[in-house]
């Protein structure tokens, strides 16, 4: 057992490793020296409360939005959605923050919810679409993105109704109230206890719940589902929905904890993240903040990174491919270290799910 | 799994059935009559204001371009049984290898060379990890994006031109009205998108390599006994239609004339949905990407002239509401070639 735990580390570390050693010979190629610049990201990630506060600012939405894809995952379902969801969350908890005055212990969670709730809508409706009208979730949740982006542009643009009156030209909403902001403590973002507790819940809801027996077995074989008498319609919603509240939940935490108003545009590419972290975490909910951790650590790290030798924070993009790549792709992994073929690494398969209409 | 709708076994003199010319070309009726809908509607507003129709039509055609183009990359992919949703990279990385090539060298036909061979190496590195690999496609696919963009961005210097793409108007036929153009004053790329269309839709179901590639995405195993290479089929197809996602790439380029960070902007994931939208097929791929390219291009004009007293972003919204309403009142449900995502394995 404990032989099988490690060696189930073992891949994705050596692919970190990799990815790593990869982005540097860029960095060298590119006429820099890989090693200050990794000691500026590492500084910049970890090298006082400060920086580890960042980092786990950074790794919140990340946490966030890699649970959303994981939990679609296990339910054959692809979300890619996870942007859209995260504005809508966003910008819902930002309207509860500034527009009621309640204390902070109702405030807070309230503002939490409506923010995942509202996003979850915006999945589930992807769940229906797909389970209904057979319209695959992939086309429907890039075009929901493009319509949240819009949506919540306008909701607080000089037109729209959640405007910050005091913002002049600016498209934003007002400050949230002081009773709805997330508190740090000692530093430390209390945002990132959330985005853990919820990994906690969603790695109970799949390993240890019926609903959880339900989704998997959705997702290993819609007909012998509907044969045993589960409802794939009900389960593809649910699951859409729980994957869209998580990323919607995320927003919420990055503009209560984070923000504290809602900005049009922040944030982009949480999708991609979203994908690489669930991936990196092999779609185990617990795994997903390790890998979102690490994510969010080069992006904490690569402005010092930058500052100390001009490499552009994209590098990290880079970085991350490499990492998906040997997390991926094992038998190179061996191939490149020379380990001994092992019966473990388990090929994960997604594209199972595309033809299913 | 649904299958396809009884394919409607038209009769040569049908609208869309080119039987002599083209074989079958099966039509989805309620994407044509979505077609004539606005064919109809273009040409009374035409009488009523004939140069923002004209405006409207010449730009449906523009924003189709490279929506075909990437369609048709995905199409060919997916037909030979490899999905990929890494268009979007390739997109970009076409654009950005373009760009730079055009960019040094001064000359157009080297940046186009330059961008598709930049895509189809993207394409081969699909088809390696699917094929050698055997790695999960929608993760190879997503590792062409993130890395697209990555890349891309962190090459990225400011300040650099190339020469602009010219337009080439085909005389005589330019001066029609609305349909001039609509359909023939248009760059370079625009064109090879349309022919593109035709050419795919000929080789797909009318030669020996179309007939062998529908074999490999459908039954690889089959294929196989009958003595078609399945691995070799899979890594050509994927170059080859890397070259084509290289030419939409280069058709960014060709309005924009500049490289710009994630310039591409989700249209690679548009594509997906113009592909599926149009079930698989070339000219379910051209219905597809004018649709959605109408409703761009009448979005925009819209907001240009601030026709309505609406917000901006609720224009913003109308190709991709439309494109979701669009899926699920005719609720088209495709039925994607069956060996799809499945690495195959030599007996």
């Amino acid at each position: 057992m404990e032989r099988l735990a490690w060696r189930q580390v073992l891949l994705p570390v050596l692919a970190v490793v990799l990815g790593l050693v990869s982005g540097g010979l860029l960095i060298f190629v590119s006429g820099d020296n890989p090693l200050t610049a990794y000691g500026g990201m590492l500084e910049g990630a970890f090298g006082d409360t400060d920086a580890v506060g960042r980092t786990l600012e950074k790794a919140t939405p990340l946490v966030m939005g890699g649970l959303a894809v994981a939990f679609a995952f296990k339910a054959g379902l692809f979300n890619i959605g996870g942007q859209g969801q995260l504005l809508l969350g966003a910008s819902f908890s930002a309207w509860v923050g500034f527009r009621f005055g309640l204390p902070a212990p109702i405030h807070i969670p309230l503002a939490l919810l409506v923010g995942g709730i509202v996003a979850s809508g915006l999945g589930a409706l992807a769940g229906l679409l797909k389970a209904t009208r057979g319209t695959h979730e992939v086309i429907s949740t890039i075009m929901l993105n493009f319509v949240a982006a819009n949506l919540t542009d306008w909701l607080v643009s000089r037109d729209g109704p959640w405007n910050d009156p005091d913002g002049g030209a600016l498209a934003r909403s007002p400050l949230i109230q002081d009773s709805a902001v997330l508190p740090k403590v000692g530093g430390l973002p209390t945002g990132f206890l959330v985005a853990v507790a919820a990994a906690v819940v969603i790695w109970w809801l799949v390993s240890r719940s019926t609903l959880g027996f339900e989704v998997l077995t959705v997702g290993a074989n819609p007909k012998a589902a509907t044969y045993a008498g589960i409802s794939v319609t009900r389960i593809t919603v649910l699951a859409m929905g729980i994957s869209a509240f998580l990323a919607g939940l995320g927003g919420a935490i990055q503009t209560l904890g984070v923000n504290e108003r809602f900005e049009p545009g922040f944030n982009t590419g949480l999708g991609f993240d979203g994908i690489t972290i669930a991936l990196l975490a092999r779609t185990n909910a617990l795994a997903v903040i390790p890998a979102a951790v690490l994510i969010g650590a080069m992006d904490a790290g690569s402005t010092l990174m930058q500052a100390r030798t001009d490499v552009a924070p994209e590098i990290i993009s880079v970085i991350q491919a490499f990492v998906l790549f040997f997390v991926a792709a094992p038998s190179v992994v061996r191939w490149i270290v020379r380990l001994r073929t092992g019966d473990d690494d388990r090929a994960i398969d997604l594209g199972a799910g595309w033809g299913a209409a | 799994m649904t299958t396809t709708s009884p394919a409607p076994t038209s009769p040569a003199s049908a609208p869309g059935s080119a039987r002599s010319l083209l074989g079958r070309v099966r039509v989805d009726y309620r994407i044509l009559a979505g077609l004539a809908v606005i064919a109809v509607a273009m040409i009374i507003a035409y009488q009523w204001d004939s140069q923002q129709t004209t405006a409207v039509a010449a730009r449906t055609i523009r924003e189709a371009a490279p929506l075909i183009l990437a369609a048709l990359c995905g199409l060919i992919g997916e037909r030979s049984g490899i999905i990929n949703i890494g268009i979007e990279g390739q997109m970009l990385l076409a654009a950005f290898v373009g760009f730079m090539v055009a960019s040094s060298s001064g000359n157009l036909i080297l940046g186009v060379m330059g961008g598709m061979a930049a895509a189809s190496v993207a394409g081969l590195f699909l088809a390696w990890t699917a094929v050698a690999l055997k790695m999960d496609q929608i993760i190879a696919g997503t590792i062409i994006n993130i890395f697209g963009l990555g890349v891309t961005s962190f090459l990225y210097v400011q300040g650099r031109t190339m020469p602009s793409v010219p337009n080439w108007p085909i005389p005589g036929l330019d001066e029609l009205p609305l349909i001039g153009s609509m359909l023939f004053s248009h760059g370079p790329l625009t064109y090879a998108a349309l022919v593109a269309v035709v050419v795919v839709h000929v080789a797909l179901f009318q030669t020996r390599w179309g007939l062998r590639t529908r074999a490999v995405g459908e039954h690889p195993s089959a294929a196989d006994t009958v003595g078609v290479r399945v691995y070799f089929v899979r890594y050509r197809n994927l170059a080859i239609a890397g070259m084509l996602a290289g030419l939409a790439g280069f058709a960014l380029l060709q309005s924009a004339s500049v490289f710009n960070r994630g310039m591409t902007n989700g249209k690679g994931f548009i594509a997906l949905a113009v592909m599926i939208f149009g079930r698989y097929r070339p000219f379910g791929v051209l219905s597809a990407a004018v649709l959605f390219g109408f409703f761009n291009a009448l979005q925009a004009q819209l907001q240009f002239r601030q026709a309505f007293d609406i917000p901006p972003q609720f224009f913003g919204m109308i190709p991709f509401v439309f494109t979701i309403a669009v899926l699920a009142i005719a609720g088209l449900r495709t039925r994607p070639p069956a060996a799809i995502g499945q690495p195959y394995e030599k007996e």
